[in-house]
């Protein structure tokens, strides 16, 4: 299945190249997959994500991707 | 330790000696005090009878990081009820030093249109105050006027000052204080203290701290080791350490995430996601100026002391700079708020906003209002700089814009004002993330995002987790217990964003403790700290029943109650009871 991704701020290195933060790209993953997996297939160490939206909702690791999901990905950020 | 009276009636001043009460409190905590005990709550804002007081914060001015907090209190012309607004600069420590608990500013002078300003110096054994006319500094450039008032009084001096909002008597007026570039640029912004400062004709304060004795410190080994505490949390958090999210992005790297929420407020709320929130947002900050100056370049401090570091400066691509700095609210009023997506356009509103002492959060939900009725259109940027021009000549129509927000949509006829208690609301949306629209409804500032941070647990992950979506009657809790702890940090004199770190970090809460008692020669706990914070609210909240408010205003505008937010399509549903429950229970 299909997922649009998009990394923000200092995970912005792992998206292909030429990616501004916030930009969607694709990534093919297994049915069934979850967030912690499509992390993995990133390339992302885990302890860097402090936050992943889906569909603009906070979702944990263990949430099942469907395919067309719009996943979000942030590092730890704050401020005010 | 001295209380600094300044009476601008007869531009005569007193020292005082600190009564009992006061010894234990600092920043927040002794502004709203000192407001309560010596302000009618009847009074017109814009009359005799309001004070201004200025306090730095308990640790202010010691070498605890992060520390050099001032706040500002007044009965405040844009909500009627009590102020305290928040800034940090170097003027803070500068007047901590002098062992200056609190300066005072009453009276007003009979000669209307004429200005002054003071020059506090130490004469060797105490502090001395001169008053000066500042006529020659009115009706200008705050950019022009800075570098002359430090070209006069030295490279040494700290400088507190308004703008021709504050003249003029704006709702929204800031008091601004220099920067660590001398440039009139950190504000206590919110709720036209300014305009308080403008009716007691001072424009100035201007302060040289050379000679002075430093703050005392009661328990120095306590002390000590508190900052070490809270240095080692600020160090090793990921949003506070250097080279962390705030010293490269900014503030502004949160216009990525609230969008993503849904909770990024558009257009004057009409949504909750901006779809050019990613250009305007602190990583297309970072990566413009590293394009622009063929480097990266990190985030420097407000203030003297500070290891977070958030403050950007934009620049051009001639590599001049535009402004320092844009925020993360600056950023989002006058950007997703006015339909604008362009950078260079976003730093010049804010470089105008600090030329003329103005408030940025309330100008440009101000301008959002008047796009909203129609007055230009969306996306305007020319219209939109113009309307600040207007608000900057004191035109009529600068002046309807120059009242805020609610003002605007009352003169416009358009109900659709984001306003609690007549204050523009800040850059989260209150139906997408029920826990601030608690804080907003209840603060009793107005619609104050700082009041009481939510957006930690319920966006960020910071302190714990919280659904934003949750319509659930511990949102009234947890507001409740952010607005606690922040009445506490306000009162230290340490900059809110530690709460990143100690709310993750408990050893730097604790640290916190331990400054404060080691400076105050107390032995507080950790709950009797927070219990003081609490003790703080209930005390601005009974000033503000005792102007007029009652639970009724404790409410979110009528119109987030019918419009569906999108994208999830919600509405201010938060029971009454809730929102109640925060101060019920207090």
């Amino acid at each position: 299945m299909e997922v649009k991704v998009k990394l923000f701020a200092t995970l912005q290195r792992y998206a292909p190249d030429g990616q501004m933060a916030g930009d969607v790209f694709r990534v093919e993953l297994p049915e069934q997959s979850n967030i912690g997996e499509l992390i993995a297939a990133l390339g992302i160490p885990n302890r860097e994500v402090k936050v992943a939206y889906v569909n603009g909702r906070a979702r944990a690791e263990v949430y099942r991707l469907k395919p067309g999901d719009e996943v979000g990905i942030f590092p730890p950020v704050g401020g005010g | 330790m001295w209380i600094v009276r300044l009476n601008m009636s007869d531009r005569s001043y007193k020292l005082e000696e600190v009564p009992e009460r006061y010894k234990l409190l600092g920043g927040r905590g002794l502004t709203s005090t000192i407001i309560c005990d010596e302000v009618d709550p009847q009074c017109h804002p814009l009359g005799p009878h309001n004070k201004v007081v200025f306090a730095p914060g308990i640790v202010t001015g010691t070498s605890s990081p992060t520390s050099a907090r001032v706040s500002v209190g007044a009965k405040s012309p844009l909500t009627g009820g009590i102020k305290e607004a928040n800034a940090g600069s170097g003027w803070a420590p500068a007047v901590a030093k002098m062992r200056i608990k609190a300066m005072i500013v009453e009276g007003a002078p009979e000669e209307a249109g004429k200005f002054w300003m003071v020059h506090l110096t130490w004469d060797g054994d105490q502090p001395q105050v001169e008053f000066l006319p500042a006529d020659a500094y009115a009706g200008r450039d705050l950019y022009e006027v800075y570098p002359e008032i430090f070209e006069r009084f030295g490279d040494k001096v700290q400088v507190a000052g308004i703008g021709v909002a504050g003249e003029y008597k704006y709702g929204n007026s800031g008091v601004v204080f220099n920067d660590m570039k001398q440039r009139p640029t950190r504000y206590s912004g919110r709720g036209g203290v300014g305009a308080v400062l403008g009716t007691k004709g001072l424009k100035f304060i201007v302060v040289d701290a050379s000679g002075a004795p430093g703050v005392a410190i009661a328990n120095e080994t306590l002390f000590k080791e508190g900052a070490k505490k809270m240095r080692a949390a600020l160090m090793e958090h990921a949003i506070t350490k250097p080279k962390g999210g705030l010293n490269t992005y900014g503030t502004a790297i949160l216009v990525n995430i609230i969008n993503e929420a849904g909770g990024l407020p558009t257009r004057n709320f009409r949504t909750g996601r901006f779809e050019s929130a990613a250009k305007i947002a602190g990583e297309a900050i970072f990566e413009t100026n590293k394009k622009r100056m063929g480097k990266e370049i990190y985030n420097h401090n407000c203030s003297p002391g500070c290891i977070i570091q958030c403050s950007n400066t934009l620049y051009n691509e001639a590599g001049e700079e535009i402004v320092s700095c844009i925020e993360y609210e600056s950023d989002w009023a006058f950007g997703a708020d006015c339909g604008i997506d362009d950078l260079d356009a976003i730093g010049k509103m804010v470089y105008w906003c600090n030329a003329y002492g103005l408030d940025t959060i309330e100008a440009g939900v101000t301008i959002g209002v008047a796009m909203d009725s129609g007055v230009i259109p969306f996306g305007d940027v020319e219209g939109a700089i113009n309307l600040l021009h207007e608000m900057g000549k004191g035109t009529p129509m600068g002046r309807i814009l120059g009242g805020g927000a609610a003002t605007t949509a009352k003169a416009f006829g358009n109900p659709r004002a984001p306003v609690v208690k007549g204050q523009a609301m800040p850059a989260y949306e209150p139906r997408a993330i029920k826990g601030i629209g608690v804080t907003y409804a209840t603060s009793t500032m107005g619609a104050d995002h700082t009041s009481g941070y939510t957006i930690a647990p319920e966006m960020l992950a910071v302190g714990g987790a919280s659904d934003p979506l949750k319509n659930e009657k511990a949102k009234g809790e947890l507001s409740q217990a952010f607005q606690k702890t922040t009445a506490l940090i306000d009162s230290s004199g340490h900059c809110l964003f530690i709460a990143f770190a100690i709310l993750d970090i408990s050893s730097g809460f604790d640290g916190m403790i331990d400054e404060i008692n080691g400076v105050l020669g107390t032995e507080m706990s950790g709950d009797e700290a927070v219990a003081m914070g609490a003790e703080i609210i209930r005390r601005e909240r009974k000033f503000n029943e005792a102007a007029g408010f009652t639970n009724l205003d404790d409410r979110l505008p009528e119109f987030m109650k019918y419009e569906k937010l999108p994208p999830h399509n919600v509405v201010a549903d938060i029971p009454d009871e809730v929102l109640d429950s925060v101060y019920g229970n207090l």
